[in-house]
């Protein structure tokens, strides 16, 4: 079988590079094969991404042919109305062997996009049951998990039909993008990655998103590490890195700051590929020269971070004490990790902070601690007895609600 | 049927003056709408918070519902001109709601600037306020909270009967 995204990732990183990607997606169809052919020729190992417009993500596809006709500006690429033959003129000449292709999404029910990225000889996405839900979506979280079986198998079975080995990444190591303990990340990214090997998926890669601490960062991908090797047998694996998703620096010298040191992060982790943010990104879409710019920055970050010593083991920390407890007792509750995810998400086995879902518990709450690092404020059911203190958390207000969500975004723009 | 998102933070409903705080359909950002919420909390106004990804049908159906004083509308994905042009007018050709105050604000474009066409169309069908990324946008949100909630207290307290200590 030829070797697909995962057997290029897989190459880059034994010839001791790191894979970088944007998050680039545009309505228009000769901005999106631009953007993917400067991708192409940015220096730096890269990967390309089609990420799909709001409207496409919720399934409101009569609105993002509405948007189209108007020729009005989207937030992502309409991969679904553009159509097949489009898609694939569209990729003519751009994904090759040594160009892989990913689209990236957000869909609770991920089945037409799936279908279309197949149509367009494309087999690498990303996501997840929880991960796309949850935050994403006012779907039961019970709908979703029987969406995502469906659209795993789909992806599993046509995916291969073309000769390669599809490829699925899991979103669970960023939900909400900030604010939630990397020990839960750790776990979501763990059990999503379960769930895809379960319908049928063997090359998947795990994320984790850059959040408070670079040292409890760098714990937390250790743990994944740690973590996907003990529970993830008989599939080919990677970790990827995402710069940090919360309210992102302003200024020109913090976003460079901020995604540098994610470069850093997954170097030492042994991560291999990262995805990039660019300095447009506290503010608007970023252009195709704005995302060139920051694989650039990226790839060079990386190189210079070079070598580093084999990483440690992993499996001595805090956040995999945790992860590994949320792994467990969330496994535990059904042989099928759907149904094991849905009970654990009831029982607040699983319980991310601040997420309004109905199906999520609330009764979490996460706080950034005097040295940076990210911790729980109040476990609620979450089952950590023994491992995290219990306490009681006051409610926010808003002004200390912002100053929370503002943390990382004041210390790269150098406002201490 | 499409559950309503609980209070993050539920507490008794009292008669206060209230704010219904919602995102738009196309749009899964929360903290935005968690940080509204908390404004208007601390502005002295009862908050039902739809959540994200609110289609047309239920935003409108809610507040005809609840009739909320202040209808707040956030949307930062960049489809949030499109997607208030689409729900406003809904909203404002209910009778039910023509004592509701109806502001929309985020980052409603994919441009990253405020555009002018698309905000005066908000304007027109019926939006009170578009915080379209205006420099004081969040004083001027806060004053018009604070407003809101103490001209219908006053309102309440004077249909209030007079009582003799
Ligand atoms: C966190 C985040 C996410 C998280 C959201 C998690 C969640 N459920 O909330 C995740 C990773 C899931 C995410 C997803 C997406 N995101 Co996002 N996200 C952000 C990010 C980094 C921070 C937003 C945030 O939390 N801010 C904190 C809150 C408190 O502030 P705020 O939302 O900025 O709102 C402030 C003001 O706008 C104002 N305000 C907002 N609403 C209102 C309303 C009124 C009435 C008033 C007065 C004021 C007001 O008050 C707030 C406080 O100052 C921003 C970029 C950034 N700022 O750094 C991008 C950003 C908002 N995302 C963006 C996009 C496009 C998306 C996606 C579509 C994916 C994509 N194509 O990149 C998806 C959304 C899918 C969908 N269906 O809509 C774009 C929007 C582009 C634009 N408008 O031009 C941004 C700007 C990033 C970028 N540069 O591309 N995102």
């Amino acid at each position: 079988m030829a070797a697909g995204f995962g057997g290029f990732v897989a190459a880059t990183a034994a010839a001791g590079d790191l894979v970088v990607q944007p998050r680039m997606g545009f309505g228009d169809v000769a901005a999106m094969r631009s953007g993917l052919l400067a991708t192409k020729r940015a220096r730096a190992a890269t990967a390309g991404t089609i990420t799909v417009d709001s409207y496409t993500r919720v399934g409101d596809l009569e609105s993002a042919a509405a948007a189209l006709a108007a020729g009005a500006a989207l937030n992502g690429y309409p991969l679904v109305s553009h159509g097949a033959e489009t898609n694939r003129r569209m990729l003519r000449g751009v994904r090759d062997a040594t160009f892989p292709v990913q689209v990236r999404h957000g869909s609770a029910d991920p089945g037409k996009i799936f279908e279309a990225l197949l149509d367009a000889g494309l087999d690498a996405t990303e996501g997840g049951p929880v991960s796309y839900c949850l935050p994403y979506s006012r779907m039961p979280l019970s709908q979703a998990v029987e969406h995502w079986a469906r659209g795993c198998e789909l992806l599993a079975a046509r995916g291969r039909e073309a000769g390669r080995e599809p490829h699925l990444e899991t979103f669970g190591g960023c939900v909400l993008g900030q604010l939630c303990p990397p020990s839960q990340l750790v776990a979501l990214s763990v059990l999503e990655a379960v769930f895809f090997r379960a319908r049928g998926l063997r090359d998947i890669s795990l994320s984790y998103a850059q959040q408070t601490d670079p040292g409890q960062d760098a714990e937390a991908v250790l743990a994944l590490r740690a973590l996907a090797g003990e529970f993830l047998g008989g599939v080919r694996w990677h970790v990827v890195v995402y710069a940090y998703m919360g309210v992102y620096p302003e200024t020109p010298r913090g976003a460079a700051s901020l995604l540098t040191a994610a470069a850093e992060l997954a170097v030492r982790t042994g991560a291999e590929r990262l995805i990039v943010k660019t300095e447009a990104e506290s503010r608007r879409i970023p252009t195709i020269s704005e995302n060139v710019a920051a694989l650039e920055l990226a790839g060079t970050a990386a190189r210079a971070a070079r070598p580093v010593p084999p990483p440690p083991g992993g499996a001595d920390s805090q956040v995999y004490a945790e992860a590994r407890r949320l792994i467990e007792a969330t496994l535990e509750l059904h042989r099928d990790v759907g149904r094991a995810l849905l009970r654990a998400f009831k029982l607040g086995y699983l319980d991310i902070p601040y997420c309004v879902h109905p199906d999520n518990r609330g009764a979490a709450r996460s706080y950034i601690d005097g040295d940076g690092t990210l911790r729980w404020a109040d476990v609620g059911a979450l089952p950590l007895d023994g491992l995290v203190p219990r306490r009681r958390s006051r409610p926010v207000g808003s002004a200390e609600l912002l100053d929370a969500l503002h943390y990382v975004r004041r210390r790269h723009d150098g406002e201490g | 049927m499409i559950p309503i998102y609980p209070d993050p933070k539920a507490r008794p409903r009292t008669r206060r003056p209230r704010a219904m705080v919602s995102g738009v359909a196309s749009d899964s950002h929360t903290w935005n709408l968690v940080f509204l919420q908390l404004v208007c909390e601390e502005a002295g106004l009862d908050v039902v918070n739809l959540g994200p990804c609110v289609p047309d049908d239920l935003l409108v159906g809610e507040c005809v519902d609840q009739r909320p004083d202040l209808l707040v509308i956030s949307s930062v994905n960049g489809h949030g001109y499109r997607d208030g042009l689409r729900v406003v007018p809904r909203l404002r050709a209910r009778p039910e709601l023509a004592g509701t105050r109806i502001v929309i604000g985020g980052r409603l474009g994919v441009t990253g600037r405020r555009e002018d066409g698309p905000a005066a169309r908000l304007v027109a069908a019926g939006c009170d306020r578009v915080f379209d990324g205006g420099p004081g946008d969040l004083e001027e949100f806060r004053a018009l909270a604070a407003e809101v909630a103490s001209r219908t207290a006053d309102g309440a307290a004077s249909r209030a009967p007079v009582r003799l200590r």
